[in-house]
């Protein structure tokens, strides 16, 4: 007993000292920023996200420390989750409970996202979505430590819907993925689509995961939509657009990925996939300063950055500032931090982050280039409108998030 | 036959059990083992035991992770009750599903048995209340009969550590029963065993039930230490990992499918990071292996080591 | 009539077509489930795996091997490939009958199907961790592309001749195996190993060779399906489970059993995407349930 209470007035003494003695350095939970990424390393989003993602914030722990003269350290930790809800919360939990990791980083599809986003809010740690899509996110799921950063699919979907219509395309068919992520690209789109004065004629819902389209691009092909918006992801989402070539049913009718990256065209080639629209949040060949980053990424990882990559290397880079700027790693104080300053980098103009979490920032519809269009790799996009931040976010008043109610 | 090195079996299992948080082994990962050697062993009381082969277990699993997390997050269950209510889900599935699987024998029972799996995996991506590809997140740990404090990891573990024992120790019961024997008749010669005037489709079909259940038990479980329920329970991939902890521990021992569960968890773990897409050609390898050179498996190969029936 | 659920006549025809293409495809896999199980009794869990592989190797073949050669003229192209990737493939399965399978013989056929499940594992971790899982895309080959207007619909060329090759593949496997003396040493085999054995019949080089030729029918359904479906390593894995459904209809008692459900359960899905395709995924496991309550030894099979 004795010993025991020596012991914690020992302990005591050395907390208060150290507390104490850096008086004018950030206090730092363990000395340490520890930043994990948990990721898709092996599965269906490794292109989109995985080694690509660990580059990127590799990069911007580089480049902060750097910019800002070895303020504290830094550590980067990375984990596979397999795209596996019970792993991801498994290894989120081991993270903070044994390793201490201050912030988690990626989470790339959204059952990881919405696993990870309650253990962290449980033990007062930030999570940074940019993998993720689902607007649960920041809507009936949403935590005040959580960031969801790069994109959503109120986005993409309201995105590409509006300026389909605005372009012409004004009659609409949808092919459905039949499960929920599905069927709220196909509703949130088409709501916008009606509100622009445009018709949906129809949809077709088709199992998931698909391989063969064909008899639903058939019932596509025979409503006559101008515009058959795929509201699918990944290789349902390119089966569905070779399968429409292999038909005839592009080019008279034109598609509209409603999830999508410059990956996907990449594996599709152009032959495939020209012409069609889709949205992203960030494209390598956008200005001189996305341009000049991609560059630096491309050479590390030889492959140009997609959205979600880009989105980890500005929001790692954001968070470090936030928690020099407010001198701790404690969750609540560095996400306010974030929370009160506005993103400007390469990412994000006058970008800000609302109070569920969401980064307001511009979208950018794009064009899928013809073969004969493109000057060499990469050259993919051309970007036929930007779409202001304020029109690619679900508004407050919509939202299902009680932290926009207060 | 001499039973007395099995309670030295018991007693070591036990004996882990206890300590192993203790010892510092981090607690969330050994539940997962408790809750997949759970669901191993009722896997176990079909294949090794009864010679049947069901490709289809996650199917149990899911539908038990699935009824509880939304009993308890939805409708305002105690985890006492949603993991009753997971539990009795399977119970009544496995009634369905092996129904319809004792049908046919042999290859076809397993095909039948993924066939429907692969159904109901379909049925859960197109559910609403599962949440489909996002799983059934946020589910509360709650008060375990209104009195402990299960949000609280040490009490979580020896609840889980508990449940497994139960369930372990009704499997041992069974085995040793009059029951077990006729299951273990059937395994050996089935035609024998109807001759003898056993209804053996009745036989396989409450062993049937009873495995489909105890698996829900494991899935229930599984549900309140994560806090979530996925699709990644309904998969085939699922109901392959069952197969092969099983056979890795050793078939138709009472240790072998704990054995399994924790060697095949902790690879999983300790691989996952260092080699990534590996990890299943690795499994891969392993399932190769036990087939065509370690037939018997750990613990069976221990036990003739041995010269006993561990 | 059909007007009244929303459906044109032209519509269903085109729909049915369609379904007759996928049908064939379940087709040629399981008739060569179903020559497997006829001749060793195991249940080909690589099956899918094996599909998978066709895709791939035709798909290197096509982009990789140029690289590989550093000579662009060098391309296995795809008629060669709907010949060269079956044998290779087939090879691969020689290999692992004659070096895994052959052991198991004697043991329960369970552990038959538990080896080929650990073999898919490989094969598809293998391609996964070489290729990556987003896919890959096989061109259409010239001769192919383009549609032929039906009037009610514009069929591409390339499905068309999806129909005729496996339609003609299975044909010509089940003539050989009812019709010929081959077969009839491979029927006999099927029957009584031993006595076959006695008559002087080499019984384990049929079976080895029997083995190879189900696997190369994987593989060459495997080349059909590359153009058109993005080749990836899990393309087969779920395609197989509906396969081992179809041939728990079927019964694998007979070949033009395994051809004829395969051809008709497609259809019966085409139509089930007319009509409620919300139901398409779990159509054939609906009619296994059905024809399990009402047949359990499946439609063609016989109680063993």
């Amino acid at each position: 007993m004795k010993k025991k209470l020596m012991f914690v007035a020992v302990a005591a003494a050395f907390f208060g000292v150290a507390a104490m003695a850096p008086a004018q350095q950030a206090k730092l939970s363990g000395g340490v920023v520890k930043i994990g990424i948990l990721t898709d390393l092996s599965g269906l989003y490794s292109d989109l996200s995985g080694q690509g993602s660990l580059v990127a914030a590799r990069m911007a722990i580089d480049d902060f420390l750097k910019q800002e003269k070895n303020p504290f350290k830094v550590e980067l930790v990375s984990a596979d989750h397999q795209n596996k809800g019970d792993v991801a919360s498994n290894k989120a939990r081991e993270w903070f409970e044994r390793d201490g990791v201050d912030m988690i980083g990626d989470l790339v599809t959204s059952s990881t996202a919405l696993a990870v986003m309650p253990v962290a809010k449980e033990m007062n740690r930030v999570t940074i979505v940019n993998g993720a899509a689902s607007t649960n996110i920041t809507g009936k799921a949403c935590t005040d430590l959580n960031v969801h950063y790069a994109y959503d699919t109120y986005a993409l979907a309201i995105g590409t819907g509006r300026a389909v219509v605005k372009q012409g395309g004004d009659s609409w068919f949808f092919l459905t993925a039949d499960y929920a992520f599905g069927h709220s690209l196909e509703k949130d789109t088409s709501d916008v689509v009606t509100a622009m004065g445009g018709k949906v004629l129809g949809s077709v819902r088709h199992p998931f995961p698909g391989t063969d389209f064909s008899s639903f691009l058939l019932k596509a092909q025979s409503s006559g939509a101008k515009v058959i918006g795929l509201a699918n992801a990944g290789t349902d989402t390119t089966n569905s657009i070779k399968q429409a070539a292999e038909f005839g049913i592009t080019p008279k009718q034109s598609l509209a990925g409603l999830l999508m990256f410059i990956t996907d065209v990449h594996s599709l080639s152009l032959k495939t996939a020209g012409g069609m629209y889709l949205t992203e949040g960030f494209y390598w060949d956008f200005s001189d300063a996305t341009r000049a980053w991609s560059k630096r990424f491309f050479d590390q990882h030889k492959r140009m950055p997609t959205m979600v990559q880009a989105g980890i290397y500005s929001s790692t880079m954001h968070y470090l500032k936030a928690v020099k700027a407010a001198g701790t790693d404690e969750a609540k104080a560095v996400v306010r931090k974030m929370k009160d300053t506005p993103v400007n980098d390469f990412f994000a103009q006058n970008g800000r982050i609302r109070e569920d979490g969401r980064l307001l920032h511009d979208f950018y519809l794009l064009q899928v280039k013809r073969p004969a269009e493109s000057k060499g790799p990469w050259d993919y996009y051309h970007v036929r409108q930007v779409i202001p931040a304020a029109d690619a976010a679900i508004p407050a008043a919509k939202s299902e998030c009680p932290l926009l109610k207060k | 036959m001499n039973g007395g090195h099995m309670y030295w079996g018991f007693a070591a299992l036990i004996g882990f059990g206890l300590l192993a948080p203790v010892a510092g082994i981090y607690p969330t990962f050994l539940m997962k083992c408790w809750c997949f050697a759970l669901f191993a062993c009722a896997f176990n009381l079909l294949l090794g035991y009864t010679g049947l082969l069901s490709f289809g277990h996650a199917a149990f699993l899911s539908v038990a992770a699935y009824v509880a997390g939304h009993t308890i997050r939805n409708l305002g269950f105690g985890p006492e009750w949603g993991i009753l209510a997971g539990t009795l889900s399977a119970g009544v599935l496995g009634y369905v599903f092996g129904s319809l699987a004792i049908r046919r024998a042999g290859i076809y029972f397993a095909m039948i048995t993924l066939a429907l799996a692969q159904m109901l995996y379909f049925v859960w991506l197109q559910m609403k209340f599962t949440g489909g590809e996002d799983g059934l997140q946020g589910v509360p740990r709650g008060m375990l009969f209104g009195l402990i404090d299960l949000s609280d990891n040490t009490n979580l573990y020896y609840l889980v550590f508990a449940i497994f024992l139960a369930g372990f120790f009704l499997i041992h019961r069974v085995i040793h029963s009059p029951f077990g024997q006729v299951l273990q008749a059937i395994r050996e010669n089935e035609p024998r065993a109807i001759s003898l005037g056993y209804d053996v489709d009745r036989y396989k079909l409450v062993v049937f039930v009873l495995s489909a259940a105890l698996s829900g038990l494991a899935g229930a479980t599984k549900t309140l230490v994560f806090q979530l329920a996925s699709l990644t329970d309904a998969h085939w991939h699922m109901s392959g990992e069952v197969v092969l902890m099983t056979l890795l521990g050793g078939l138709g021992t009472v240790f072998g499918p704990v054995v399994g569960a924790f060697v095949i968890i902790g690879l999983q773990n300790q691989l996952a990071d260092k080699v990534g897409s590996w990890v299943q050609v690795i499994m891969g390898i392993i399932f190769v292996i036990c087939v065509l050179v370690f037939r018997r498996g750990i613990v069976g190969e221990l036990g003739r080591l041995l010269k006993r029936p561990l | 009539m059909f007007e009244l659920l929303g459906i044109t006549p032209q519509a269903l025809y085109s729909q049915l077509l369609i379904g007759l293409i996928n049908g064939s495809f379940y087709a040629v896999l399981s008739l060569g489930l179903a020559i497997i199980f006829g001749l060793l009794n195991i249940i080909n869990f690589s099956h899918g795996a094996q599909y998978m592989m066709g895709a791939f190797v035709a798909w290197i073949g096509l982009t990789q091997v140029p690289q590989w050669l550093g000579n662009p003229d060098f391309v296995i192209n795809y008629w060669a490939a709907l010949v060269l990737v079956p044998l290779i493939v087939g090879a691969f399965g020689v290999f692992i009958e004659r070096t895994m399978l052959r052991r198991l013989y004697k043991l329960d056929h369970l552990y038959g199907l538990l080896l080929t499940f650990g073999i898919a594992l490989i094969i598809e971790g293998l391609f996964r961790d070489w290729y990556g899982v987003s896919g890959q895309q096989y061109e259409i080959p010239e001769v192919f592309q383009g549609a032929i207007n039906l009037g009610f619909m514009f069929l591409p060329k390339y499905r068309a001749w999806v129909v005729v090759a496996a339609l003609t593949v299975c044909f010509v496997s089940w003539y050989v195996i009812e019709r010929t003396k081959l077969g009839s040493y491979l029927r006999a085999g099927t029957e009584n190993p031993r006595l076959t054995q006695a008559f002087g019949v080499n019984v384990p080089l049929m079976i080895t060779l029997t083995y190879g030729y189900g696997v190369a029918l994987a593989a060459f359904a495997g080349v059909l399906a590359a153009p058109i479906f993005t080749v990836s390593p899990k393309m087969g894995a779920d395609l197989i489970i509906v396969v081992f459904a179809v041939v728990v209809i079927g019964g694998m008692g007979s070949i033009l059993g395994a051809i004829v459900t395969g051809i008709a359960l497609g259809l019966i899905e085409g139509l089930t995407r007319v009509f409620y395709p919300e139901a398409s995924a779990v159509v054939i496991f609906v009619i296994m349930a059905i024809v399990l309550l009402v047949r359990p030894a499946g439609l063609f099979g016989r109680e063993r």
